[in-house]
């Protein structure tokens, strides 16, 4: 390690890695640390990603897509069935990745580009000089280390200390938090091209519980639950009855835990020399929980505001803000819509959930685009979805495009 | 402070974490440590997938 980068990363994820790539190519002196001596491990993912996207950032490799998905089924209490084709699902579908795969081939990528790649490295700290972080203080093998840079990019996840370090409020209610349990379940008869997902108070009180196929005989089974109705009865509690009444004969290979973001924007996501990038930002999708793709774009976009700043030799918000505005104006903009979804999604009853199900239990999903699904979806449960009115009127006039497709659940 | 983590029943996940408002706590690698910060909250026992904190007031 120097004792100088233009760029330091703080976390080896899917947002760190891209941002410290794209950097890398943009000609940045980088480094990358990783707390944890593997990248990717533990996962803390339910693993399904939307192809939209994906490939802007790594070319698919079939050593890490587990599954490909060609639809997602949705059952609702009382068990009613609302099956979507690929088309229709809009992100919903995708590939089941393998993570601890995936992860490593983004690091390796932007090793490659010429970045400084330290595992089993944790940042400690900031240095702020008169306000402006100028670099990290560091632990690696038990030894401190002080290392400046321009600029740091704060991309440690959902227990992101960075950003609160820097004096942003990245602190989470449980009210915005899905906190989840996952098993990776083998010898069980699934399909391996449809993604399930469950609802109801009973399995997952404001969240939901998915299966999502992993190949052949093998699924990831898990449940997120809204952090505020966490209490006597658990993710795991409810994740265990499922897999009684389920898949009593599942055997469970590997246990996940998780939490993950579902507050929607927070209001600053730069400093002074200093970004934040994915869950550390908070730019989880707060309706399907996925992350990964924001991440990334977010990994990009703050790469090259990066690059941008350094030419110009000011790292303070004025240009970093740059920043602020590039992704609230792109994925932002799904987040925000995602936000207004699930706080309806949250409030709505057993009964409420079951009577939208039943309402396009009759509509031929492979025949109708998305943008016909939402308005049939409105029109009969105009009561129900009321205080969605405005975002199905832009999703029908077009003015939404669904142009950057949400991974989910990870 | 009063916060028993049981770590033969975590998972590292860092939830917690992510949920204190005081920042008194910090995944470090695959453990979370719990510092002077803390105000017996109890939030973090809330969050926990597995219920591996116990917090007394």
């Amino acid at each position: 390690m120097k004792e100088m980068y233009d760029l330091i990363v703080v976390g080896g994820g899917p947002g760190g890695a891209i941002a410290a790539k794209n950097a890398a190519e943009l000609g940045l002196d980088v480094l990358l640390i990783e707390k944890r001596q593997e990248i990717g491990d533990p996962v803390r993912c339910a693993e399904g990603v939307s192809k939209i996207c994906l490939s802007d950032h790594i070319e698919p490799d079939p050593r890490w897509i587990c599954a490909d998905l060609t639809g997602s089924r949705i059952y609702s209490p009382d068990g009613t069935m609302v099956e979507m084709s690929e088309e229709m699902s809009g992100g919903e579908v995708g590939y089941v990745l393998e993570r601890k795969v995936f992860d490593r081939a983004l690091v390796d990528q932007c090793a490659r580009a010429g970045a400084e790649v330290r595992v089993k490295t944790r940042a400690t700290g900031l240095i702020v000089e008169k306000g402006v972080v100028c670099g990290i203080y560091a632990m690696h093998l038990g030894e401190e280390y002080e290392i400046r840079s321009k600029i740091v990019i704060g991309a440690d996840g959902m227990e992101s200390k960075v950003g609160r370090w820097a004096g942003l409020d990245t602190s989470l209610k449980p009210a915005d938090m899905e906190t989840c349990v996952q098993y990776l379940v083998t010898d069980i008869d699934i399909d391996p091209q449809f993604c399930d997902f469950y609802l109801g108070n009973e399995i997952a009180p404001a969240g939901y519980l998915w299966v999502f196929p992993k190949g052949e005989n093998m699924a990831n089974i898990g449940v997120g639950v809204l952090g505020s109705k966490s209490g006597d009865h658990r993710a795991i509690d409810y994740l265990d009855k499922f897999m009684k009444d389920m898949y009593p004969e599942g055997r469970i290979i590997e246990m996940v835990y998780g939490g993950v973001p579902v507050s929607g924007p927070i209001e600053k996501t730069v400093s002074d020399g200093l970004i934040l990038v994915g869950d550390a930002a908070r730019q989880s999708d707060p309706i399907t929980g996925g992350g990964i793709i924001n991440a990334m774009e977010a990994g990009k976009i703050a790469a090259e505001v990066a690059a941008d700043a350094i030419k110009k030799g000011d790292y303070t918000t004025n240009t970093l803000n740059e920043y602020e505005t590039l992704w609230r104006s792109t994925i932002g903009k799904e987040i925000e819509y995602s936000l207004v979804v699930k706080e309806t999604f949250v409030k709505f009853t057993d009964k409420d959930l079951n009577h939208l199900a039943q309402s396009l239990s009759n509509v031929n999903f492979y025949s109708l685009s998305l943008k016909d699904l939402l308005y049939a979806l409105f029109k009969a449960n105009k009561k129900l979805l009321w205080d969605l009115r405005g975002l199905f009127k832009d999703v029908v006039n077009s003015n939404f495009e669904f142009k950057y497709k949400n991974d989910q659940a990870d | 402070m009063s916060i028993n983590i049981n770590r033969y029943k975590c998972g590292y996940c860092g939830a917690c974490v992510g949920v204190c408002p005081g920042g008194a706590l910090e995944l470090v690698e695959t453990w979370v440590e719990a510092n002077d910060c803390c105000t017996s909250c109890g939030l973090c026992a809330k969050i926990c997938p597995v219920g591996a904190i116990e917090v007394k007031k």
